[in-house]
Order: C-alpha cells, then structure tokens, then sequence
C-alpha cells in the first residue's frame, strides 16, 4: 500500500489503467473525461507507454485497436457525444476480438445536452450502440476506488476474453475526489499467445473455453484481421455456418464465464422488504438511504450490479424473490429497469424512481421513496 | 524478376476483383518493390479500410487489417506507434480515403507518421456498385448522378502537400515499372509518403460512362504518359461522356519530398537515443 491519496475518479482511473500494464492511450478531448488524457500524458511515456491525441473519438478507438493488434494493451476515454462516435469500432473490436478499454464519463444527454452534469444516459448504448449481434461487457464503479478497481478489471477481462470492456461513470465519480488507499499491484490477466514454432497460425482458432489465442502484428505469425464475418482462418466469409459459429462463439466465451464478469454488490438483503437496485453513483446513494431506513425500522437492502452488462440476471432475481418491491432507481429515464422487469418476471412489485435532469438521486430522495413504499403510499 | 508469389496468400484465391481491374498490377507493382527493398515479411503489416482496393490486404501473406470505412490512417496510426519496428502501409480507395476518411488521412500526414499509404483511385466507389466519389470528374456517370455529376472533384496530391504530408506521389497503373519505383521510394522514405496511384474501374465508370473496358482506359493512361496534360480545373466532361480520362490533366512523378521530423507518439525517451 502507498498510503492515503486524494484524487479524482479520473485519476484513479488512470493509476487503475497503469497498473494493469496499459501501454497505449489514443484519445480526443471531451468534458467529463479529459483528465484521464491530461493524467495519462504525463505518466504513461516514463513507463515506456505511448500517448497520442488523435482526431476525433472515431480515429481514437481505431488507433487503440491499431497498438492491441501490435501488443499493446491499450485504452482510450470520452463522454455521450465521443462515445456515440466510437460505437463502429467497438463492434468491430468484439467481432476482430481486439482486447481494449473504453472509458466513458457519462454527462447529460441526449446530444452535447449537459456537458458538466451526471447522468447514467448512456447504459443501453454501452450494450447496444454498435449494430449486429454482439457480446458486451460493462463495468460501473460507484466510487474513486471502485474506479481503480474495475479499470484494473476492464484490461483484465479484456485480455482474458479478447473483446472490448466498458468502464462506465459519471461525471461526478469522475471528477469528485475521494481518499483512496492504493495496492501496490495487482493481478494482471493477459493474452494468451500462440508459440513462436507454430507454422500457420490460424488467429480465430478458438481454444477450449472460446478463446483464440493473439499474436501480435509483427511477432513472426503472419495473419488476417477483419469485421467481416470471418472463419477460424481469419478471412471472409459468406457461409452462413461458419457467420453462425463465429456469432455464437462470441457471445458463449463470455456467457460461460460469468462468475468472471459478473459483479453484484448486495447490502441488507437478506430479510428485506423492499431492495433498492442502483449502480453507479445512485448505488451508493442507494446504500446510504437502506442505511437511514434502517435506522428507522424500515427492512430496506440494495441490489448493486458492478457489471451491468452481461446483465446479473440470477442475482436481481433472487434480490426480487426476497423483497416485496424493488425502487428502480437510474439517471434517466429507465434504461436497466426493463432488464430488472424482465428477470425479476413479476415476483416483486417495480417502483421507477428517475430523472435525467442532470441532478443526482439523492439519498434522502431514496428514504422518501423507501418511507412512503413502507407506509403504504406508494 | 522476383516471384512475387512469394508475399500472396493463394491460399485465399479467386480474388474478389473485376476482369479489366486494374488494382492487381498495382498489387504486383508493390509487392516488387517489397521485394526489392529486401523489407523482412513477418514485420510489414497492411492496413485497409473498406472498399475494392482495401481488399487486396487479404491476399497479401504479411499482417493484414481489414478495418472500418475510412479509418485505415488511424489503425496504422496507432499500429505504428506501439510497433515502430514494423513497416506500416496503408491501401486505401478514393471514396475510402477521400470522403469519409479525409479527416484520417490530413491528419496522419500532417502528423508526418512514419507510414506509406497507397491510395487506388478508380474515379468511383465501385464495392458499392458504382456512386459517384470525391474523385468522380465533374459530369460523369455514376448511380448516384444518373445526369452527370455536379460536384467538382478532389485533387488528392493537392490536398496531401497541403496537409504536409513530406512525400506525395502519383503514377498511373498502366506504368507498372514507375509504380515499383515510386512506391519503392515511399516506403524507403523516413515519414509519412502518399502515392496516389490512378487505377481504372470499367465495370462501372468505364460501363456507365462508354469509355470502354480494362484495356481502354488504362489505354488512356498511356497517352497522359506522353505528357498530353493540363491543369485539373481545365478538364469538363461534355454531353455525359468524357472527352478524356479522369486522370487527365494530373501532374504525376514525386511531386513532395522533404524531410522532416518523423511523429512517434508522446513517448519516453529510449535509452539509446538519450
């Protein structure tokens, strides 16, 4: 440990990042996120890292995309309007299975809309902004520390599935600062690469758990990589077997690793009455208003996805059995509370609590919503 | 002459060009000056966008990437900063690096990025069945202008030095022997080098616009080899059909070279440069 330091979420984003062993960053200025370009160009080239700005949010994935394939483990970061401009290359790094990092500082939306506000607009778009049929993992930290944490994570699982990890915030997690005690190091996951002796590499090969291994551009395997449906030899095909096993492929790496993915934060659950569900910033307003219901007899417990896609399905739906409502609570205008409906498949009543003003949820707005439900007013 | 069989991927063959295409001798023209530079196979890597021209880097046996439309500068961008041992070359069409690659492509250039990019311009989009590009002349044919075009059209060279790219070149895909030459010299030179290599596409410019097929128009290259040429704004097509090629009236050779300092990135420095 380093001892206690006060920094922004961005800039525990950043050290999370470098002590994943991130050696590239390609990004493009934008509010609320700029500070992880701004921290990241002034710690990643000592560590032998290369920074560039690039053009736009579009060449900034393209250029990460561009250092993954060389090696590189590799990131960039942006806000709603940066993010909606990365969605083509997102899918194509699920489809060309290209490990990296996105860092999206969710702000007001929809369009430029609020740029120095929260909001948690951009949940649905993180799972499905790029067309076609693709897996998705998305992480949401609800703290400066969390941040470290889950970016740690992102490159991990990035490199242990080969696809693109989401690392999704707000801007008030992104810019508040919070005293944080920091590992020295941590555990680093990475690619597993083919054998130098191998003669004909075939780069979608998958290996037994859906994972291929990665060369990297230059290492002597000699390859192909494109966003066209592609066989296990790496080039195009119409056949639509070999499209349907790739898709399915992609997809079932991950669903049979969930216990990898997937992290549920769960709070006074056990006999609650009624569960809040809360991720992000609104989680731990969440768990300060089970914390004051509690206080005042009311069984109140959180349900508090880390990873909001692959969506935790087994954990809402036994926070649902338990309690006899769950309050829904999102900045916006109910992104995830579709999926909660739809696993929670009406075992308890769902009470939306949203707004997408700009303005945080609030735990008292949480302990209102709580006392009324437990005085039978709502 | 070496075998140039050698950098192919047979493997993937029949490829996906047009009888009459002429991007396959561009594709042998390069892969001689491959060759002829002696560049070590496993450390080239190709990096295309989308389009006709974007995918003869499936068939070259070197590392390929097939990317997005128009993003090829910013791939190879980032390919090269983390890999500045590798010897990064960029394919790309007119409509690819033109149109909705164009901010890509200025920028990689001005940022004098040490990589090659060969841009094959046809006239057309030709993947997509034959719309007009940025490329199109001035009242050609296209899908897209059923009446002639009434866009005025991109001279790339033009906007490459004025971007600051620090070698840009053009030669026609009918001069296979200058192809070679000129693209030897781009991927040689320390920087960013843009070669604009004016290829042909009778399927659809050549149909649409009754010029002919494959060997009319590269025909047509070779009396602009002659040195039968005036400024690009002099060139209107008349009554739908052109009174000459599209690559008429383009200056061709080098047309840039300068030195200047190569961009790597925001890096440290290495041990042995300090």
């Amino acid at each position: 440990m380093t001892g206690a330091q006060l920094i922004q979420g961005n800039e525990a984003c950043v050290k999370g990042a470098l002590a994943a062993g991130c050696d590239f960053y390609g990004g493009y200025p934008i509010t609320p996120s700029s500070e992880i370009a701004e921290h990241m160009v002034r710690l990643l080239p000592e560590r032998g890292g290369v920074f560039i700005q690039m053009e736009d949010e579009i060449a900034s994935l393209a250029s990460v995309i561009g250092a993954s394939l060389g090696g590189a483990k590799a990131m960039t970061a942006t806000s709603g309007p940066g993010f909606s401009l990365m969605q083509e290359h997102i899918g194509f790094a699920a489809m060309a299975e290209v490990p990296c990092v996105i860092v999206d500082v969710m702000r007001g939306g929809p369009s430029t809309g609020l740029p120095t506000s929260p909001s948690q607009g951009d949940v649905m778009q993180a799972r499905w902004g790029t067309h076609g049929d693709h897996p998705a993992i998305v992480l949401a930290p609800s703290s400066v520390g969390e941040v470290f944490d889950l970016t740690v994570k992102a490159f991990n699982l990035s490199e242990r599935f080969r696809t693109p990890v989401i690392v999704l915030y707000d801007e008030i997690i992104g810019h508040t600062r919070e005293s944080v005690v920091l590992p020295d190091s941590v555990d680093v996951s990475n690619r597993v690469t083919p054998h130098e002796d191998i003669e004909d590499f075939w780069p979608k090969k998958a290996l037994a758990d859906g994972v291929p291994e990665m060369a990297a551009f230059g290492d002597g395997h000699r390859f192909h990589v494109t966003g066209l449906a592609h066989d296990p030899r790496g080039f195009p095909t119409n056949d639509p077997t070999v499209a349907d096993a790739l898709i399915q492929r992609l997809h079932r790496k991950i669903d049979a690793h969930l216990d990898e993915a997937v992290e549920v934060e769960e709070y006074m659950l056990d006999d609650a009455d009624i569960a809040i569900f809360a991720y992000g910033i609104v989680g731990r307003s969440g768990k300060e208003a089970v914390e004051r219901a509690r206080a005042v007899g009311i069984k109140a417990g959180l349900v508090r996805p880390l990873t909001i896609w692959p969506f935790p399905n087994a954990e809402v739906r036994a926070a649902a059995e338990q309690a006899d409502t769950m309050v829904v609570a999102e900045m916006n205008l109910g992104q995830l509370i579709g999926e909660v409906e739809r696993a929670s498949a009406g075992r308890a009543e769902i009470v939306p609590h949203l707004r997408a003003d700009g303005e945080p949820i609030t735990p008292s707005a949480l302990l209102d919503v709580l006392t009324k439900i437990d005085g039978g007013h709502l | 002459m070496s075998d140039v069989k050698t950098y192919l991927r047979e493997w993937a063959m029949p490829h996906v060009l047009c009888p009459g295409c002429a991007h396959g001798i561009v594709l042998r023209s390069f892969l001689t000056a491959v060759d002829q530079l002696q560049l070590n196979q496993d450390k080239v890597a190709m990096v295309a966008g989308i389009g006709c021209s974007s995918r003869l880097a499936g068939y070259v046996d070197f590392c390929t990437l097939h990317g997005t439309h128009g993003r090829a500068p910013a791939f190879a961008t980032g390919l090269k900063l983390a890999r500045p041992d590798l010897d990064v070359v960029v394919i790309t069409g007119d409509g690819d690096g033109l149109a909705i690659g164009g901010n890509h492509l200025i920028h990689a250039a001005r940022r004098n990025v040490d990589i090659t990019v060969l841009m094959l311009n046809n006239s057309i989009y030709g993947m997509t069945g034959g719309q007009a590009a940025p490329t199109t002349p001035e009242g050609a044919i296209a899908s897209t202008t059923p009446t002639g075009n009434t866009e005025p059209n991109f001279d790339a060279c033009k906007l490459l030095i004025g971007a600051g790219a620090s070698f840009v070149a053009r030669v026609f895909a009918v001069n296979p022997l200058e192809m070679t030459k000129v693209m030897a010299e781009g991927l040689d030179h320390g920087g960013f080098s843009f070669i604009e290599v004016v290829s042909d596409c009778p399927e659809y410019f050549g149909r649409y616009n009754k010029v002919g097929g494959g060997a009319e128009m590269l025909n047509w290259m070779a009396v602009r080899d002659e040195g039968v040429a005036g400024p690009l704004s002099e060139k209107r097509f008349v009554n739908h059909v052109p009174v000459a090629p599209p690559a008429l009236g383009l200056e061709t050779g080098v047309l840039q070279r300068e030195i200047r300092n190569v961009y790597a990135g925001v890096r440290g420095v290495d041990e042995d440069e300090s």
